[in-house]
């Protein structure tokens, strides 16, 4: 069965202040969609309030994910059921190696679904990492460093794939993965997405270039103004930003409140 | 006539100074007779009590206690006597390194001391065993040393310790001898009621080499308090090398007051490793004299606290000669009312020049009510060194939490994660797989029964 992440209506507030004004959006398992729009607008508070951040209150609006209301879910339990962030910042976490924080990752997917279950083997660990690692073109001695701790931007951002990777969810939000990356990197990151992506992940990538999109072809193209989803379309909406940039979107809009 | 009703304020009568231990220079005799010791020894204890009796009990007044409240010390309620419980923790006596037991010393006060011998050690002429079989038999060969690193004058409790002391390890590695397997003793010291007084030696000849593990430990009582006074003492000769780690698991009824130092000589390496988990409130110095040209010392502290539990870690590193190195790094963990002190001081003589001196502590404060000092402080003599200190008490951040919560991660599993790469830097020095997974399980156990 073909499930979704569905938005509807969703205001978002911080401290008092409204940043998100009614984001309406439905990401499909099997489609790849992208979410472009200026600085500030408030594109990554909608990733971490779809997943739950406590700093970010949700003052209206639902968040459906498999046809349930995730609004009152904990964070872990939004990921054990399927939700996925790369973030635009990725935190360090001193004194935890890759390899001890994803093993510990899978751990909880797993006794999430089976109380009994024992965890990953130490050997079919190795080698899910290892084949993960390849995939991405990832050094192996990565398992052993401090989780993005000295990481390079890159290298943080790569490391988010490996996590997508190995926790296989059903709906990926990648929030500006693209930035950051040399060329090299972008075409081995996009490839990864490639290689994950289809029927069984939807994807909702979040960017200010349409380079990414050239190797990870997006289904549908959003436009985000000012805490709202303002225009939706497909591929050809990215190129025609690229071009033209955000003012005529603005201008358009504007025309709309006035008349 | 009306009632006339009196009432009187009950007065609450605030001890100034912690009682003094209800024991005579008698009961030193006596001790010293019962072990047999040669006739310069006893004098040494002797002479110590002599000092205790002399010495005030500290007071908040003094400097190394301000931050360390003892006049609730139970010290006239507690008593010499064997330890009932005589049934040592299981998972004391499993081996530190993979499969393979090394010597293994097990003190349980007013018992016979048990070793279970390597037989390797003993061929290589090291001296691995109990304070009464130490002194008995090898008297003259300790005597430089025995009682000459901690001296009875750095403190009531040192001069105490060394007055009563009759649980003790000594081990002893002659001119260069490496010994390869770790050596392992452990101070059994349950009870309610009892007070125990420990010490240990060692001594590595020029150009020796040795890892020992020593433990004191005691499951907690309910039923009352206990005191331990310890001292250790340490030298690490010329070219030699120590890897030495200790660990403190004492019961919460138990009151802990402990003086350590190591001297170490030319071009002679420390590596000195401890790990505080226990006991009801801990005093203990611990110095570092680097006497030797070109000698190092490193230091690793963790200690985690919770309940009431007041720990208290004086540490001093004395670069006392040029060319020497020191790096002290101790990490705390607290959550509950739990209280911890650290109070450092890098001293470096005059002439003592191209010296190079770090300490640093870092704390982790997991609850609203508990609370960690943290005195870091530099006294530089010569002028041609680098000397450098730091000092953090942090909270857990909530951006780490959520980022491994959208792993799917629990709370309290992405809680310990990131307490656990905390403390990674210290485990990471600590060679023992065992003692790793102890800590580990300490902790587990603490925030088991604590609400952060
Ligand atoms: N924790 C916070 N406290 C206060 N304001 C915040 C917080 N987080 C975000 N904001 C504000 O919310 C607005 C939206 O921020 P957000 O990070 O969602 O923008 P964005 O669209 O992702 O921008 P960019 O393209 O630069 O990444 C900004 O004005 C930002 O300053
Ligand atoms: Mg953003």
């Amino acid at each position: 069965m073909t499930e979704a992440l569905e938005i509807r209506n969703l205001h978002v507030a911080i401290e008092d202040n409204e940043i998100l004004k009614g984001v309406d959006l439905v990401v499909k398992q099997g489609e790849i969609h992208a979410l472009m729009g200026p600085n500030g607008t408030g594109k990554s508070t909608l990733a971490k309030a779809l997943l739950g951040h406590p700093d970010y209150e949700i003052t209206a609006g639902e968040i459906l994910f498999k046809g349930e209301n995730i609004i009152e879910m904990d964070v872990d339990e939004r990921a054990r059921l399927g939700m996925f962030l790369a973030f635009q910042y990725p935190v360090a976490i001193p004194g935890v190696s890759v390899a001890n924080f994803l093993r510990t990752a899978i751990n909880a997917h797993r006794k999430a679904a089976d109380p009994e279950d024992k965890g990953i083997s130490i050997p079919d660990f190795r080698t899910l990492l290892k084949a993960k690692m390849d995939l991405l073109e990832m050094d192996h001695q990565f398992a052993g460093r401090y989780l993005n701790e000295g990481f390079s931007g890159g290298e943080k951002k790569r490391a988010e794939i490996l996590q997508l990777a190995t926790l296989e969810p059903a709906i990926a939000i990648l929030d500006e993965t693209d930035s950051g990356l040399d060329i090299d990197a972008l075409r081995i990151v996009a490839d990864g997405v490639n290689s994950l992506a289809g029927p069984d992940l939807g994807v909702l990538i979040i960017t200010h270039y349409q380079r990414i999109l050239n190797y990870i072809k997006p289904d549908f193209v959003h436009i985000m103004l000012d805490g709202r989803v303002a225009e939706s379309g497909g591929p050809d909406l990215a190129e025609h930003l690229e071009e033209h940039g955000y003012n005529w979107l603005r201008e358009k809009q504007s025309k709309a409140t006035a008349g | 006539m009306s009632a006339k009703t009196v009432s009187r304020a009950k007065r609450v009568v605030r001890k100034k100074t912690a009682p003094e231990f209800a024991f005579n220079l008698e009961d030193v005799k006596a001790i010293s007779a019962a072990m047999g010791e040669p006739e310069a020894i006893a004098k040494g204890r002797m002479k110590a009590w002599e000092r205790y009796a002399a010495l005030p009990m500290p007071t908040l007044k003094d400097e190394p206690w301000r931050r360390t409240d003892i006049r609730t010390l139970p010290a006239d309620r507690v008593e010499l006597k064997a330890v009932d419980n005589a049934a040592v923790d299981e998972g004391l006596l499993e081996p530190l390194l993979g499969e393979e037991h090394g010597s293994l010393l097990l003190l349980r006060p007013g018992h016979e001391p048990e070793l279970r011998a390597d037989a390797s050690v003993e061929q290589q002429g090291v001296l691995f065993t109990d304070w009464a079989a130490a002194v008995r038999d090898h008297g003259d060969k300790l005597g430089d040393y025995m009682g000459q690193i901690v001296r009875p004058e750095d403190g009531k409790f040192a001069a105490l310790a060394t007055a009563m002391a009759q649980d003790g390890v000594v081990l002893y590695v002659p001119e260069g001898v490496q010994l390869e397997q770790p050596l392992h003793s452990i101070l059994w010291a349950p009870g309610a009621g009892n007070v125990y007084f420990s010490r240990v030696l060692i001594i590595l000849e020029a150009g020796a080499s040795a890892t020992f593990v020593h433990e004191v430990a005691s499951p907690t009582d309910e039923e009352g308090e206990a005191v331990h006074v310890g001292i250790v003492e340490i030298f690490v000769g010329d070219g030699a090398s120590l890897k030495f780690v200790e660990l403190q698991n004492l019961g919460e009824h138990t009151w802990n007051l402990t003086h350590e130092r190591a001297k170490v000589g030319q071009s002679a390496n420390l590596d000195w490793i401890f790990g505080a988990v226990g006991s009801r409130l801990t005093k203990n110095f611990s110095d570092i004299d680097l006497l030797g040209e070109g000698s190092n010392a490193r230091m690793s502290g963790f200690y985690f606290a919770n309940g009431r539990q007041h720990l208290d870690h004086d540490t001093q590193q004395n670069h006392l000669a040029p060319h020497t190195t020191s790096d002290l790094l101790y990490k705390g963990g607290l959550i509950g009312n739990s209280r911890s002190v650290w109070q450092g001081m890098i001293y470096v003589a005059p002439g003592a020049q191209q010296t190079d001196g770090y300490q640093a502590n870092r704390n982790l404060v997991l609850s609203k009510t508990a609370r960690a000092d943290s005195i870091p402080g530099l006294e530089i003599m010569a002028d041609n060194v680098r000397c450098t200190h730091g000092a953090t008490i942090g909270q857990l951040e909530e951006e780490p939490i959520f980022y491994l919560m959208t792993r799917g991660i629990t709370r309290p599993e992405a809680e310990r994660l990131v307490i656990d790469g905390f403390f990674a830097p210290i485990m990471e020095r600590i060679p023992f797989e065992g003692v790793r997974k102890r800590f580990a399980e300490m902790i587990d156990k603490k925030l088991g029964t604590d609400s952060t």
